[in-house]
């Protein structure tokens, strides 16, 4: 590796970039647009779902209980129904995805001690939302139904035999479990890796378009001198790319901030060097620059967003389909912004990811270096 | 063959072959070069001569053959022969984004020419291109002629002892290909091997030795005046008449004139002697009533000397597959 070479490459690659204004806006404001792009559009929280309900009692209990799924921001009500079919009518509309109906009785049961049933209907069509709803339905009726309880209990005193054993969760990390905690820094990972895979794909294979790569490759210059010296200026971009992230992971989203700084520009450099020579290698085994961008966005963008754990939880794949997410660095990255962001880990703890994602840097460089041939043929 | 000391070569090359899938595009050439020579190829498009560049440049793998280069066997150590050569290609690839000096110091850094020493050679690339005060114009906002001159003035950054130039003048106007030429003979006068491909027979004449290629065949070498006398056995006449249509049916079918080729507004005509068929082609004209306004001998051109050996090598190719 001779440096002067490698700095000469260096230069000239910086040198096109900052003449290339347009591309170079692009890339430093695509962050901004994947994240507010995806930061918004995967929430995984529903609030202000359609309700409807239908009071067959019509007792201070029954409008208690409604009373309650209204008075929080997941419910938002839009018909008090007047009979059963219009419930079903209104449901089957898809004026309201949830229809609550409070039994007759209802308030006669309770105030005797006696259990008493509430029905819910819900428009499963989408069937990750209904169950949620049936989460927050089932929330909204144990918190009701915990209260009526104490006050039966205050004023007959500790009934005989009731069950008197309850779970307390605690929540850690994300207290107040929102999806968008635990959903902005997959996006990050996401994020990083198209764009570090997008900025150096079309590197290579431009020169070759352009026929100045005839040119280079009469010259003494190695291929990991070229490499490495194209890496410099992109990866720059993409650190600075890293830091917008994270700004608007912090400051626009919320996301808590417990880990140092220095972990999460270690993991990231880690991350993104790794990323970085992916995008080498492929623009080294494919000659033009549409082939090279269909490939980065195909090895990038899919298993970062299925395979990393971001959108699907890994410990529920299969196990062959887990196997093969240890292949993709973007796993590692997520468990790692995760731990960083949410929990304030250390660096030490996070050892062995950290050393996953520079093993596969080093598979991917190596695999460049060989890949990128000095010949025509 | 020419003979001269071995370590005066500096390109050796021996039944060198290149093959694209079933197509031959280099076909057992063999040839030597030596310091301080314009070593030309020329040949039509699709002769081969672009592939051979390569090869020799280390660019393109040979698929049989050896070919040497300043000493180091291109297939085998490529990096070595980079080292010392330099090479402009066919299109013209240096960076269009860059300004006249970025595209110099990126050369500079690439062939690890640094300090003073890049500094002078700078200078000489400018003067020798004619670009100096456009330092800092964009590449791409210069002219052919000075494109080629810039892209020169990198691949000799490094003063390489041997220099490849894959058709350095086309597309470059006549003033600048003059001006091209006498930048090659002054770099050969300084000991640089110089190789030029080109298609133009005007250039061909400035090398001191010329291999003629066709579809991938070396089918001659030689000094160009070896060429001219060894490929016309024989005189050359040349002959304008009234009609040239029927010129050629008068004369081609007389026994004393052996070939008829169209040069420019009259015929070339290779006659074993040329006195008696002066005479057989003035009766032959009268005969059929065509005015003759100019015969005489003339010396062949390389042209002709082209025209003759590739007529000979496509008939022998014939003959070859009958």
């Amino acid at each position: 590796m001779n440096w002067r070479r490698m700095l000469a490459l260096a230069r000239k690659e910086s040198i096109q970039i900052r003449r290339d204004w347009r591309s170079l806006a692009v890339v430093l404001l695509m962050p901004v647009m994947l994240m507010t792009l995806m930061g918004y559009g995967i929430a995984l929280d529903q609030t202000d779902v359609p309700l409807c309900v239908y009071d067959r009692e019509g007792s201070q209990l029954s409008q208690d209980l409604l009373k309650s799924f209204v008075s929080n921001r997941y419910f938002s009500l839009k018909l008090d129904a007047r009979d059963y079919r219009q419930l079903v009518t209104a449901v089957d509309g898809g004026v309201c995805t949830v229809g609550v109906v409070v039994p007759l009785y209802f308030s006669k049961l309770l105030n005797a001690g006696r259990p008493a049933t509430v029905q819910a209907v819900i428009d499963a069509t989408d069937n990750n939302t209904a169950n949620l709803i049936i989460g927050y339905t089932q929330a909204v009726v144990a918190r009701f139904s915990a209260a009526v309880q104490l006050d039966y209990q205050q004023r007959r005193g500790p009934a005989l035999g009731a069950p008197s054993l309850g779970l307390q969760a605690r929540t850690w990390f994300n207290e107040d479990l929102e999806s968008r905690n635990f959903i902005v820094p997959g996006v990050v990972a996401l994020v990083m890796a198209v764009i570090g895979t997008f900025l150096t794909s079309l590197t290579i294979a431009r020169e070759w378009e352009r026929g100045t790569m005839e040119q280079l490759v009469s010259t003494p210059v190695t291929a990991a001198e070229v490499i490495a010296g194209k890496l410099i200026p992109y990866f720059v971009i993409g650190m600075t790319d890293a830091a917008t992230c994270a700004a608007i992971s912090g400051w626009w989203f919320e996301v808590p901030f417990r880990g140092s700084v220095m972990t999460l520009f270690v993991s990231s450099a880690v991350f993104l060097i790794g990323v970085l020579l992916l995008g080498f290698l492929i623009s080294a085994l494919s000659r033009t620059q549409l082939a090279a961008s269909q490939f980065a966005l195909l090895t990038t963008f899919l298993p970062a967003f299925l395979l990393s754990g971001f959108a699907f939880p890994i410990d529920q794949m299969p196990i062959a389909v887990r196997a093969v997410t240890r292949i993709f660095p973007a796993r590692y990255y997520v468990t790692i912004l995760k731990a960083v962001f949410l929990k304030g880990t250390g660096i030490e703890p996070l050892f062995a990811p950290m050393l996953a994602m520079a093993l596969f840097a080093a598979a991917v460089g190596v695999g460049a270096v060989r890949g990128f041939k000095k010949t025509l043929d | 063959m020419v003979s001269a000391p071995a370590n005066d070569a500096s390109v050796v090359v021996e039944e060198l072959v290149k093959r694209f899938g079933t197509f031959t595009a280099v076909d057992r050439i063999t040839f030597a070069a030596y310091k301080g020579e314009v070593f030309g190829f020329l040949g039509p498009n699709g002769s081969g001569k672009s592939t051979t560049i390569r090869i020799l440049c280390g660019l393109l793998r040979p698929t049989s053959g050896r070919a040497r280069v300043a000493g180091f066997d291109v297939a085998s150590n490529p990096e070595a022969v980079r080292q010392h050569i330099g090479y402009m290609s066919q299109k013209f690839s240096l960076y269009n984004d860059l300004t006249v000096i970025e595209n110099l110091r990126f050369y500079g850094g690439l062939y690890s020419v640094t300090g003073a020493l890049l500094k002078e050679r700078i200078t000489w690339a400018l003067r020798m291109a004619g670009l100096e005060g456009r330092e800092d114009s964009m590449t791409r906002t210069l002219s052919g002629g000075w494109k080629q001159r810039l892209a020169l003035g990198c691949a000799l950054l490094h003063r390489p002892p041997i220099v490849f130039l894959d058709e350095p003048t086309s597309g470059v106007d006549p003033l600048s290909r003059r001006r091209f030429w006498e930048l090659i003979q002054q770099m050969a006068s300084e000991g640089v091997t110089v190789f030029v491909s080109t298609h133009y027979m005007d250039e061909a004449e400035y090398c001191n030795r010329l291999a003629l290629l066709m579809r991938g065949r070396m089918i001659a070498l030689g000094t160009p005046s070896e060429l001219k006398l060894g490929a016309v056995k024989g005189d050359l006449m040349v002959l304008e008449a009234d009609s040239l249509p029927r010129a050629i049916e008068a004369v081609k079918p007389l026994p004393q004139v052996r070939d008829v080729a169209v040069f420019g507004n009259g015929l070339h005509l290779v006659v074993p002697d040329a006195r008696t068929a002066a005479v057989a082609v003035r009766d032959a004209m009268a005969a059929a009533g065509v005015g003759i306004l100019r015969l005489e001998v003339i010396r062949p051109s390389l042209e002709d000397a082209f025209v003759a050996l590739t007529g000979r090598a496509v008939d022998s190719e014939q003959e070859a597959g009958r």
